[in-house]
């Protein structure tokens, strides 16, 4: 019981993760953007497209991730180089994604006259399967070496992420641009490319997010009345939870996936809570991290200062 | 030591910002393991010009050449490829990162990782050139000091062989003053070029080779410390006694109506910015305040104005402490500040509010009913845009479309509308041309007569020895001297402005930026 | 002078600051950016094979065709132009107020409250109870994020996209748990108002365009002329001015985040009591953020939001045409709506900044 629970709390939170650590790399740069539904949709769509004509993960993956990208890019564009509002832009985003996928994802649907269904061996590929030998451990096999495979790729992303971030000289390049856009600058980094790279680098990564929604979540069926469902919101929401830490964010989805299917597994006879209270949880709980960071005066796991913020130089 | 090679020169480099000319026509050269202390009063233009050797600013026009040879430096990272480092005086630090961070970030080394020995390092580098430091401390930890030392090392990790400080000792004790210059002498010695921006005159004296001397964006001398002292530098600084002429009436009263004891004001970080500071402020006259910049003009103006919290002492008003008072009520009490900072926008306007919505500031609470009167403010606004002669498009023009000088005559013309008691202004004729700032004098005079209690903090000496009564010199947050404007000279304030007048050596720590 | 060869190469381009741009300048450029998103988007139709004036043509005709189809196109307009409103004193401010999804479900909670247990109070008195009760709900909605902000300096634009969700979650609860509908079998709902809850119809349409417009009106004048609305400006150019001008600037932000929260508040009393008639989850509906883009395109004024509220309305209701017409996706509209965004956006900059290209270095 309690490992169907944690198994299905980290298969819902799995997107999250996606979604969460590349919006910890985009506002680790320094920009918020506010557009992860955006691209969470736009990632569902086009790996779903390209999983349905040519049954291969790899190839869907791929394409979803560069979709991401470039979707980010707009978002960098416009942010970076031409200086408008980060959270109008990203809203922008997110409007311009979700009717992306939608409007496609019908067309899809009226050029295959009727739902769309991926392949019996490309939902194979995608089904949870034991690893071997480590797939064998009692308990532990099930709960962590059983799942589909976008799962391990979430947590090698969020793993490589945090090495990446707190290990590496483009890491510190990063967290430099980040907090202080001016002293990076100083320093000699290049920040508009760096911007550019990470914001790009996130979109992509947060496109995997969506493509895990309509992939593995959607059953091989095309939901085009709403595949992504708020979920590039909650990521968002994720991030504060998780400090802006990817490793932590790993816990972080886990929690919130948790809290989503927890309602299905508390006995009800034992504890009588409405199900609204276990999906509002995590968001009262971010809340009050919020309010707590701000009032403590560490300024540890606190957005990075120079978020929100487009650079110019010669501005005195 | 080759020092024929001049590792910088700079040849007729101009600068403007919008309507501002802040460098005209500079030239500039440092030889190779040469100290040139850059010297000059606040808003001379001495930050902008290193500012574009370091790659922030772009000239509007000029050369560059580095080592003989001709450069264009796009951004602060062609700089650092040329070898140029600079000290910024508002430091460029990442407050979350440690001080090792700070210093490697951004660096051209090679591998992906960042290596754990990192610490060590830097441990050791400042250990070579005496400094002390903790690798490990984030910034926000640190001390003013300790912040300054990490630039320091940053320059030295990143081998610049020309290093530009723009007021490095401001922050420093005596101490930490002496082992700055024994490294300055050392990077000196291995032929490196110095360029130091500093006020304090025996620091002058005592560091560099040679000094250039800005005035109001122009160079106007450059010569060799050995063959120089205070007096003259003092002189070219503030330039020789002009004759302006300025209309002084007779104070006719002989009350005092402002009165402060014992100032102490510190900012967040808890570093005394005024210290321990007492004077009077008469009805009629007008009490001039004199200093270089950071002395502690703002502070005083906003502890006046109850923007500023206060650490110790009183401020009297008719007798009536104004500590503890809001902006509101000391305002309502007849007090009046203004305050023309750098920019010339950051307080006392909104800049994208119209000339009648400015001179409703501090009165659009006024009126019953829940609307502005605008009215009677636009009648005002007509008056005073003929009055003063304001260039305006319209009165319902944004003021940051208006030059500078008409923004100050907006702003000044709105204090002394509201018919104050004591009428404090910083800077009113910052960047002014000539007639304005007539205007300016003549609207202060007559203020005085009215009997309206004058607080003036100018940067013009000449200015301040005609216009004002007395003139109370500020140094590092303390008075240096309260005098007689009519019988001091204008060498006399210099020497009070620098310190260098006084024979406490207390007078040498401190200061602020 | 012949540059050497370890000189640095000047870049192609760069961008400077530009001297102010008059009104009329002002207003031309984002005309043509306007156009130039057209023009963008009709690329698009372009692309996906249809012919870009065709399609504006059909989107106009079907926002109007007929007496249904614009009533339809108001509808999606009152929530939008009110929420809009709403938004507007915030961001003049500089206060990122994102939360209006979340204060508009708050107003429809409050104002569900009284429609569904105290539906037997005279009309008018219910529906004035409704309207105050909504605009208190959304006010406190925002008003909490605004004493957090002024007390410790917590980061409104998070704060308030959580308080979304919080509120959005509530609505769940209520629905699934105390007020539901005992009489649906099935799939959780609340029951529908009674008619004495329900906003009377004026000319067809329910009355919360005429509370949408006289609301425009207000708010013009509110944030131009009233005491309050001055004070709005000046904390958002200069909180530093507005403490030297003796402004109270904590009080300042705390009242007009309420004001936004409740102006938000009210549209969602509106959609429940007007549009819906019952509280579900998609009372706001992402109303709430697109109305942060038409303030914003607006320029934070009342008057233009109400123009861009109409081309926003109008662009949706219009392309519900698009499926029978050409057989395409009623989501062209918030592809259009996003490319006419980005574009905007972008031309945004060229009315404060200008690039100067490299000139050809002359001789000394």
């Amino acid at each position: 019981m309690i490992i169907n629970f944690l198994f299905a709390a980290i298969k819902a939170g799995c997107p999250l993760l996606f979604g969460t650590t590349g919006e910890i790399m985009t506002e680790k740069s320094g920009n918020l953007n506010l557009g992860v539904e955006g691209m969470m949709f736009m990632g569902a769509f086009v790996s779903f497209y390209t999983a349905y004509k040519t049954d291969s993960l790899a190839l869907a993956l791929l394409a979803a991730f560069g979709t991401g990208v470039l979707a980010a890019m707009i978002y960098a564009l416009l942010t970076v180089s031409l200086m408008a509002n980060q959270n109008v832009t990203g809203l922008a985003l997110s409007i311009f994604g979700a009717g992306y996928a939608k409007f496609f994802g019908e067309s899809m649907i009226s050029k295959a006259g009727g739902s769309p269904k991926l392949s019996e061996s490309f939902i194979k590929s995608i089904s949870e399967q034991p690893l071997p030998l480590l797939g064998d451990i009692p308990v532990l096999g099930k709960l962590l070496f059983s799942h589909n495979p976008l799962v391990y790729i979430s947590i090698i992303i969020a793993v490589i992420c945090t090495i990446y971030m707190s290990r590496t000289r483009a890491g510190l390049n990063m967290r430099a641009v980040g907090e202080s856009a001016a002293a990076a600058d100083a320093a000699g980094i290049n920040v508009y490319a760096v911007k550019y790279i990470h914001i790009c680098l996130g979109g992509g990564i947060c496109a995997l997010g969506g493509a895990y929604l309509s992939l593995i979540n959607g059953g091989g069926i095309w939901n085009n009345s709403n595949v992504v469902n708020g979920q590039g919101w909650i990521a968002v929401a994720l991030v504060i939870f998780a400090a802006w830490n990817p490793a932590k964010a790993i816990f972080g989805s886990l929690v919130f996936g948790a809290f989503s299917v927890l309602q299905f597994y508390v006995p009800r006879n034992i504890i009588e809570l409405p199900n609204a209270f276990y999906v509002m949880l995590p968001f009262l709980i971010t809340t009050l991290i919020l309010i707590i960071t701000s009032m403590k005066k560490t300024k540890k796991g606190v957005q990075p200062a120079g978020c929100g913020i487009n650079y110019f130089r010669e501005e005195r | 030591m080759n020092n024929d090679v001049m590792a910088i020169e700079l040849k007729q480099i101009t600068k403007s910002f919008g309507p501002v000319v802040a460098n005209a026509g500079i030239d500039l050269s440092v030889r190779q393991g040469e100290i040139l202390a850059l010297l000059g009063e606040n808003g001379s233009g001495k930050t902008t010009l290193m500012n574009m050797l370091s790659g922030i600013y772009k000239p509007d026009s000029g050369s560059i050449f580095i080592n003989g040879k001709s450069v264009v430096i796009n951004s602060p990272k062609a700089a650092i490829k040329l070898g140029i480092g600079m000290i910024h005086q508002h430091f460029k630090l990442v407050e979350s990162l440690t001080a090792a961070d700070n210093i490697i970030m951004g660096s051209k080394e090679k591998g992906l990782f960042l290596k754990k020995s990192r610490a060590e390092k830097i441990r050791s580098i400042s250990r070579r050139f005496g400094l002390e430091i903790d690798p490990l401390k984030k910034v926000h930890d640190m001390s003013v000091s300790e912040k300054q030392t990490v630039e320091i090392l940053k320059v030295l990790y990143r081998n610049a062989n020309i290093l530009i400080l723009d007021e490095p000792t401001a922050v420093l004790t005596p101490q930490e003053t002496r082992r700055l210059f024994d490294i300055l002498r050392r990077m000196k010695q291995e032929g490196c070029a110095i360029i130091i921006i500093t006020h304090k005159l025996n620091e002058v004296m005592e560091i560099s080779d040679r000094v250039t001397i800005l005035r109001k964006g122009q160079s106007v001398a450059t010569v060799n410390t050995a063959e120089t002292n205070i007096k003259e530098l003092t002189e070219l600084m503030v330039g020789r006694s002009v004759e302006l002429s300025i209309y002084r009436p007779e104070p006719e009263y002989d009350e005092s109506l402002l009165e402060v004891h014992h100032l102490t004001v510190a900012d967040e970080e808890g570093f005394e910015t005024i210290r321990d500071i007492s004077f009077n402020l008469k009805k009629g006259e007008i009490l001039g305040v004199a200093g270089v910049a950071g002395s502690g003009q703002k502070e005083l103006c906003e502890a006046i104005a109850g923007l500023m919290p206060v650490k110790k002492g009183a401020i009297l008003y008719n007798k009536e402490n104004l500590i503890g008072k809001s902006p509101k009520e000391i305002i309502n009490l007849g007090i009046s500040m203004s305050f023309i900072p750098e920019d010339r926008l950051g307080m006392g306007l909104a800049a994208s509010l119209s000339l009648v919505d400015n001179l409703l500031l501090k009165k659009y609470y006024q009126g019953k009913g829940p609307f502005v009167r605008k009215k009677e403010a636009r009648a005002l606004a007509r008056r005073l845009v003929e009055q003063l002669d304001i260039a305006t498009p319209s009165v319902d023009a944004p003021v940051r479309k208006l030059s500078g000088g008409n923004v100050q005559k907006v702003l000044l013309g709105r204090e002394i509308e509201s018919d104050p008691n004591v009428l404090i202004t910083a800077y009113p004729v910052r960047g002014l041309d000539i007639n304005s700032s007539y205007t300016i004098y003549d609207m202060l005079n007559e203020q005085k007569k009215k009997g309206v209690a004058i607080l003036f903090i100018g940067e013009d000496l000449d200015v301040l020895l005609e216009l004002c009564d007395r003139i109370m010199v500020l140094c590092h947050g303390r008075i240096t001297g309260i005098v007689n404007a009519k019988e001091v000279s204008k060498e006399e304030l210099g020497l009070l402005m620098t310190g260098a007048a006084s024979d406490r050596p207390d007078l040498q720590e401190g200061g602020n930026n | 002078m012949k540059d050497n060869a370890h000189s640095i190469k000047e870049p192609l381009m760069r961008v400077v600051k530009k001297a102010e741009l008059g009104y009329t300048k002002t207003a031309l450029l984002s005309l043509l950016g306007l156009a130039i998103a057209i023009a963008a988007g009709g690329a698009f139709i372009l692309i996906i094979g249809h012919n870009p004036t065709d399609i504006y043509w059909s989107i106009l005709q079907g926002a109007w065709r007929s007496k249904l189809a614009a009533s339809g196109t108001i509808k999606i307009a009152i929530p939008l132009l009110i929420a809009s409103l709403g938004i507007t004193p915030a961001f003049k401010m500089k206060f990122w107020n994102i939360g209006a999804e979340g204060q508009i479900i708050m107003g429809g909670i409050f104002a569900t409250y009284f429609a569904l247990f105290w539906a037997h109070l005279p009309h008018y008195l219910l529906l004035l109870v409704m309207f105050l009760a909504g605009m208190l709900g959304g006010g406190l909605w925002g008003l909490l994020p605004a004493y957090f902000k002024t007390k410790f300096g917590t980061n409104e634009t998070l704060f308030t996209l959580m308080l979304n969700y919080i509120a959005l979650y509530m609505i769940k609860y209520l629905t699934e748990g105390p007020w539901r509908d005992p009489s649906s079998s099935g799939f959780p709902k609340i029951a529908s108002f009674d008619k004495n809850a329900r906003l009377d119809l004026i000319f067809g349409v329910h009355a919360g365009w005429l509370i949408a417009l006289i609301l425009t009106l207000v708010m013009f004048i509110y944030l131009k002329y009233s005491k309050q609305g001055y004070e709005i400006s000046v904390v958002g150019e200069s909180v530093n001015t507005a403490r030297y001008a003796g402004m109270n600037v904590k009080k300042i932000v705390m009242r007009t985040m309420f004001i936004s929260g409740a102006i938000c508040g009210m549209a969602g009393m509106i959609q429940v009591s007007g549009a819906a008639h019952t509280l579900g989850d998609g009372v706001a509906g992402g109303v709430g953020f697109t109305a942060i883009i038409v303030a914003w395109l607006a320029r934070l004024n009342p008057l233009i939001i109400l123009i861009v509220t109409m081309f926003f309305a109008i662009l949706e209701k219009g392309s519900s045409v698009m499926q029978s017409s050409y057989g395409l996706s009623q989501s062209v509209s918030s592809i259009l709506q996003g490319i006419i965004l980005f574009t905007i956006l972008g031309m945004d900059f060229f009315t404060r900044y200008r690039i100067v290209f490299r000139k050809v270095r002359k001789k000394l």
